[in-house]
């Protein structure tokens, strides 16, 4: 188990999402969520499929434009100046595969001049060291196992030493021994670079392992929000999956306040 | 506007056509067969004329030019295609890139594709079939120019119909320009085409262009100003297109499009 790092949480405010909504037609994905991440802060963002997690990454990577609402990265809206608000964001997802027609290294020089990197060679060089990629610099990504095209979505998430980091269920796709060296790995990040990170999973055990704050999303709504290892005992769940399973089952039935 | 991810999109297109046959064959392949098949047909209508009439540079610098801005177009609509085919539209347009900046990645991608299809057919129309541009002098580069900016247009437009009806939709693009020919004239004269086809001609600058070669050819006076109508006309038609492609881009963020390309639900 991780220790939340002393200063996590009360530090500068890298994601501010306030009142956010998104409608299609009658539909309702995501219904006013507001909430904050912190610099050295993982957020872990849960809830059962359909439940609004993606729409509401998507609205904050400004690829969804909300209906109602604003998102502000390291205080700059999106809204209004996406470019600089983006430069400062970057995000893994694993349904958001890189290229596969390009070589790992290609990937990252390509994503590197689009984030318009400084000594795009020396941090590209960095990036392959760091995450023990430099045997596959030459090799299409296409041809990679799940982990490395995982190390590799890190990697380019990396690139531009982002403020806010958007983790979309990083570790969908891993075996539990690369999984674990992935969770290892992007907790140290938070603490070593800084960064706010907003992490999806359905893998409770890993959230309880590497988030310091969970926000349960159902219905498009934040239904709960709190320490995840103190959240169970709270509502009278023996361990975070039943809770999450309670709140998935019936989320409604019993209303939970917000315990920010 | 920044120029490095300009360079960065430019880049990406060299490293897929280095490193894939499949790209980089059609860039010299299917203009070298174009200029074989139809300098061989101007050859046999030479025989035919007898000396009377050298089909070279009406029928194959017409099929030249024509082949220059189909490259054009087919070069913008391909770079786009590539972030369609690979699904990288989130990864993309997540970034700070802006609908400028990709628009110009993809506009200079085309011109260094194109530039390439170009040199080989100047070089096999010239040195196999006899065809000498040099007759045409400085009047060369206007010509292209309109060709080229009107390629643009059709290949930002092109680009933008994909996004908005989704991936199967490319098979509408490939044949724009084979829908676009007769109206332009490219081996006959527009007053040849009935009054209503003469008309839609007149509002697409590959006309002038076409217009003017023959006219330069047959050693009849060209017209300055009409070319000078096609240019305005092709800058008027990028502006159109751009403002066309960034609608259907804020459409597609709007309504989730662009979030979920991957699937084929978008028309």
């Amino acid at each position: 188990m991780y220790a939340c790092p002393p200063d996590c949480g009360s530090g500068k405010v890298v994601l501010s999402v306030a009142g956010l909504c998104k409608t299609y037609s009658a539909v309702v994905a995501v219904a006013d969520v507001s909430f904050e991440v912190h610099r050295r802060e993982v957020v872990g963002l849960l809830g059962p499929n359909g439940a609004g997690k993606t729409t509401t990454i998507n609205m904050i990577l400004g690829v969804l434009s909300p209906t109602a609402g604003s998102v502000h990265i390291g205080g700059v809206d999106l809204a209004r100046r996406r470019a600089a608000a983006l430069a400062q964001a970057n995000f893994s997802a694993v349904y958001a595969a890189l290229p596969g027609n390009l070589t790992v290294a290609q990937n990252l020089r390509f994503f590197g001049m689009v984030y318009g990197i400084p000594e795009l060679g020396r941090r590209v060089a960095g990036l392959l060291r760091q995450f023990e990629l430099e045997r596959l610099r030459d090799t299409k990504c296409g041809l990679l196992s799940s982990g490395e095209q995982t190390r590799v979505a890190l990697a380019k998430a990396l690139l531009n030493r982002p403020q806010l980091l958007l983790l979309d269920e990083p570790t969908a796709s891993l075996d539990p021994a690369a999984a674990q060296t992935v969770r290892a790995r992007i907790r140290s990040l938070a603490v070593e670079t800084g960064c706010g990170i907003l992490w999806t999973s359905h893998n409770m055990y890993e959230v309880e392992e590497v988030c310091d704050r969970v926000l349960f999303l159902s219905h498009g709504r934040i239904l709960l929000e709190g320490d995840p290892r103190r959240l169970p005992r709270e509502h009278g769940a023996a361990t975070l999956e039943e809770l999450f399973i309670r709140l998935a089952r019936e989320p409604l039935a019993e209303p939970l306040e917000r315990a920010g | 506007m920044r120029l490095k991810p300009v360079a960065g999109i430019l880049l990406r297109q060299f490293y897929l056509i280095r490193g894939s046959p499949v790209r980089s064959l059609p860039m010299f392949a299917w203009v070298a067969i174009d200029i074989v098949v139809w300098g061989f047909i101007t050859r046999y209508l030479n025989s035919m004329a007898a000396g009377r009439f050298n089909y070279v540079p009406s029928l194959l610098g017409a099929v030249l030019m024509w082949d220059f801005f189909t490259r054009i177009m087919q070069g913008v609509s391909t770079a786009f295609l590539e972030d369609v085919w690979s699904r990288n539209f989130l990864n993309l347009f997540a970034t700070p890139l802006t609908i400028a900046e990709y628009i110009l990645g993809l506009v200079v991608t085309s011109v260094g594709t194109s530039i390439v299809g170009l040199a080989v057919m100047l070089v096999l129309a010239t040195a196999v079939f006899g065809l000498s541009f040099l007759s045409l002098g400085a009047l060369l580069v206007p010509f292209l120019l309109v060709l080229f900016g009107f390629g643009i247009a059709l290949g930002i437009f092109a680009s933008a119909l994909v996004l908005r009806l989704g991936p199967a939709s490319e098979w509408l693009v490939w044949p724009l320009p084979a829908l676009l020919s007769p109206f332009v004239g490219v081996f006959y004269p527009l007053a040849t085409l009935p009054r209503w086809m003469q008309a839609v001609g007149h509002l697409l600058p590959p006309s002038y262009v076409f217009e003017g070669l023959r006219a330069v050819l047959a050693g009849r006076p060209f017209s300055a100003a009409s070319l000078a109508l096609g240019a305005a006309i092709a800058v008027l038609d990028i502006l159109l297109a751009s403002y066309f492609f960034s609608r259907v881009f804020h459409y597609a963020i709007r309504t989730g499009l662009l979030a979920r390309y991957s699937a084929e639900s978008a028309a």
